[in-house]
């Protein structure tokens, strides 16, 4: 525990970081408290109010109104719930199975086990990840459920590229060698001995990659196969409003920024996090 | 290794994966539920049209059989027929794809000639302002979705400014030169016609950097971390105590060395200009592939999606060999490492 002031003076040596963990805790909460803080929960959803459509961002509405009458601003809040869930879920569909294959393959480097499963990870990233996840998304019904299960089918080969890298050269490490001469099992080797210290890249780039899933994420309810309308998917809402550009700017323009604000801030945590654990290599 | 089987054992690779990508690509085709046959001929058609559309199909047999009958008749470029537009999907592909490959020419131009002028310059000037600036910019680069760049560009440039056009591949008085190979602006030029090449460009440019903004900021702080490491070595310092002007230093020692991980990055961002143009052909209303591939999702036209992804995957795969030949051009310590190349 001791090591937790010095940690922090690391990752707080760069103001960035620090600006990222705060963005990242302010949108935290506020899409796990959204039906407390946004000025109008009820707007969430299907809700129709036309004396107040189309109003320009102003004080009673911070953020304007879409051609509904609903607030953008708790529609954000509420849309932020969608981009958290969708980040959390996918990471913890793919981190496991993902990195378990990646042990498994840099473990038995040269084997046929390290050719199957490097073989098929790169079938995986022949293909643009977006694009593979748009085409299940489409044969299955377009929901947020199905959008999180096809971005985790396109998303586990990265952790399992990433780890192969890592346990291969560890592999020919001291203490592995010590393991195995002291008739350590397999399992053991890999979980005990090489997974610990994998954790810190695995860290960063969860981090990292919690943007880039809720980006992803965004991206497919843009096109209209992730979150569906009335639910306030933020992608949803940049499409929905890009119909009445330029005169209604803000209903599309402020969820897109959202997004940009959620994926710098995962972005700058985990350049701080990365930061973090490289000097603690040193 | 020579050259010549390291080409080999890569084309060898990509055939592997392309295999690969076929099954994958048959199987999305085939786990949706619902009979394609019925999809295709719709709710109301009889029975016995279904039926024959099923052996047609091969829907009768075993998956791997209809997987071999599928392959085969995409190895000789027959997709089947789109539910949307109602022809051969290969006749679609090749009207829409010109449109795509130009837009992505371009974009991927400015992501490579921009991203490593940006991280020159930032590189040179190292923690001055001009360098915090391109840091900024390339931060918020990478981090914004390429639809909100066409967006914002859109509204920006489009419809306040109003100094670009918003829409489609040319203005509605410009008549499109014929058709040779598809793109515009080449075809304009090998035809003469350049009142319609300008016009062309000029249409490009908005979704082109749209598409190449995430892309450019990635190469440009990539360019700039190997540019900044490599002018600590040992190797630039004589060279600076011999005298030699920082400009051909720069020029001559400097960049073909740090180029090799930014030329090797613009491989794999080619697959983010190509999953982005999804989104951005959509928003300026271009008539390329990925327009194309999103109705065909949005319909379940099951044909027309799975050759899109096809095609795409060839494509992100040639690039990648290509970005290869030339990294190894750039790096001759590349071609005599032995193992996976990566």
């Amino acid at each position: 525990m001791e090591n937790l002031g010095r940690n922090w003076y690391k990752f707080s040596r760069n103001p960035m970081s620090i600006v990222g963990l705060c963005t990242v805790s302010l949108v935290v909460f506020l899409a796990v408290f959204a039906p407390l803080v946004a000025p109008y929960p009820q707007h969430a959803s299907a809700f129709v109010d036309f004396a107040n459509a189309s109003l320009a961002p102003g004080w009673r509405y911070p953020f304007g109104t879409d051609v509904m009458g609903r607030d953008i601003l708790s529609r954000v809040f509420f849309g932020f719930r969608f981009s958290l869930t969708m980040g959390v879920v996918v990471l913890t569909l793919v981190v496991p199975p993902g990195v378990t294959l990646g042990l498994i393959a840099g473990y038995n480097q040269g084997t046929w086990l390290d050719t199957v499963i490097m073989r098929i990870t790169d079938i995986f990233l022949a293909v643009p990840p977006l694009i593979l996840a748009l085409a299940i998304c489409s044969v299955l019904t377009p929901n947020l459920f199905n959008a999180m299960l096809a971005v985790s089918l396109m998303w586990w080969p990265w952790y399992t590229r990433l780890v192969y890298g890592l346990a291969s050269t560890l592999r020919n490490e001291f203490f592995v060698n010590s393991a195995e001469a002291l008739g350590a099992s397999k399992f053991h080797i890999i979980f005990r001995e090489i997974l610990p210290n994998c954790i810190s890249p695995i860290f960063t780039k969860m981090s990292l990659d919690m943007g880039w899933v809720i980006l992803i994420g965004s991206s497919l309810s843009f096109v209209g196969l992730g979150v569906q309308p009335p639910k306030p998917g933020l992608g949803t809402m940049v499409s929905d409003g890009a119909r009445y550009l330029p005169d209604q700017w803000w209903i599309s323009v402020f969820p897109a920024l959202a997004i940009v604000v959620v994926v710098l801030g995962f972005n700058l945590l985990g350049d701080g996090l990365r930061d973090m654990f490289a000097a603690e290599e040193v | 290794m020579s050259f010549f089987a390291f080409l080999v054992r890569r084309a060898i690779h990509s055939i592997f994966v392309l295999l690969g990508l076929s099954v994958v690509i048959f199987v999305i085709s085939r786990i949706m539920p619902g009979d394609p046959a019925r999809m295709a001929v719709g709710a109301r058609a009889p029975q016995w049209v279904v039926d024959n559309l099923r052996e047609q199909m091969h829907l009768d047999e075993p998956l791997y059989a209809q997987y071999y009958y599928w392959l085969r008749d995409a190895l000789h470029g027959d997709f089947g027929i789109s539910l949307v537009t109602r022809r051969p999907v290969a006749d679609d592909i090749k009207e829409f794809f010109p449109a795509t490959f130009e837009l992505a020419l371009l974009a991927g131009f400015i992501n490579g000639a921009g991203g490593i002028f940006l991280g020159t310059v930032s590189a040179r000037h190292k923690d001055k302002w001009i360098d915090n600036i391109v840091r900024v910019i390339s931060y918020l680069g990478v981090v914004t979705p390429s639809f909100v760049f066409a967006i914002l560009f859109l509204l920006l440039f489009g419809m306040a400014l109003k100094w670009m056009p918003t829409m489609g591949r040319l203005s509605p008085v410009v008549s499109r030169p014929p058709t040779i190979t598809g793109l515009i602006t080449i075809d304009s030029l090998l035809t003469g016609n350049l009142t319609a090449f300008l016009d062309a460009l000029w249409h490009l440019i908005l979704p082109a950097l749209a598409l190449a903004m995430g892309g450019l900021a990635q190469e440009a702080r990539i360019t700039r971390s190997t540019m900044s490491d490599n002018l600590t070595k040992d190797y630039i310092a004589s060279e600076r105590a011999l005298g030699i002007p920082e400009k051909a230093i720069m020029r001559k020692f400097l960049l073909k060395p740090s180029l090799i991980p930014t030329v090797s990055i613009l491989g794999l961002d080619f697959a983010a200009t190509l999953s982005s143009a999804f989104l951005v052909e959509l928003i300026f209303n271009w008539p390329g592939i990925s327009r194309y591939g999103i109705n065909a999702m949005l319909r379940k036209d099951l044909n027309a999606i799975a050759a899109v992804i096809l095609i795409l995957g060839v494509v992100f795969i040639v690039v990648n060999i290509l970005v290869d030949i030339v990294v190894t051009q750039l790096d001759p310590r590349i071609r005599l490492a032995p193992g996976r190349g990566e």
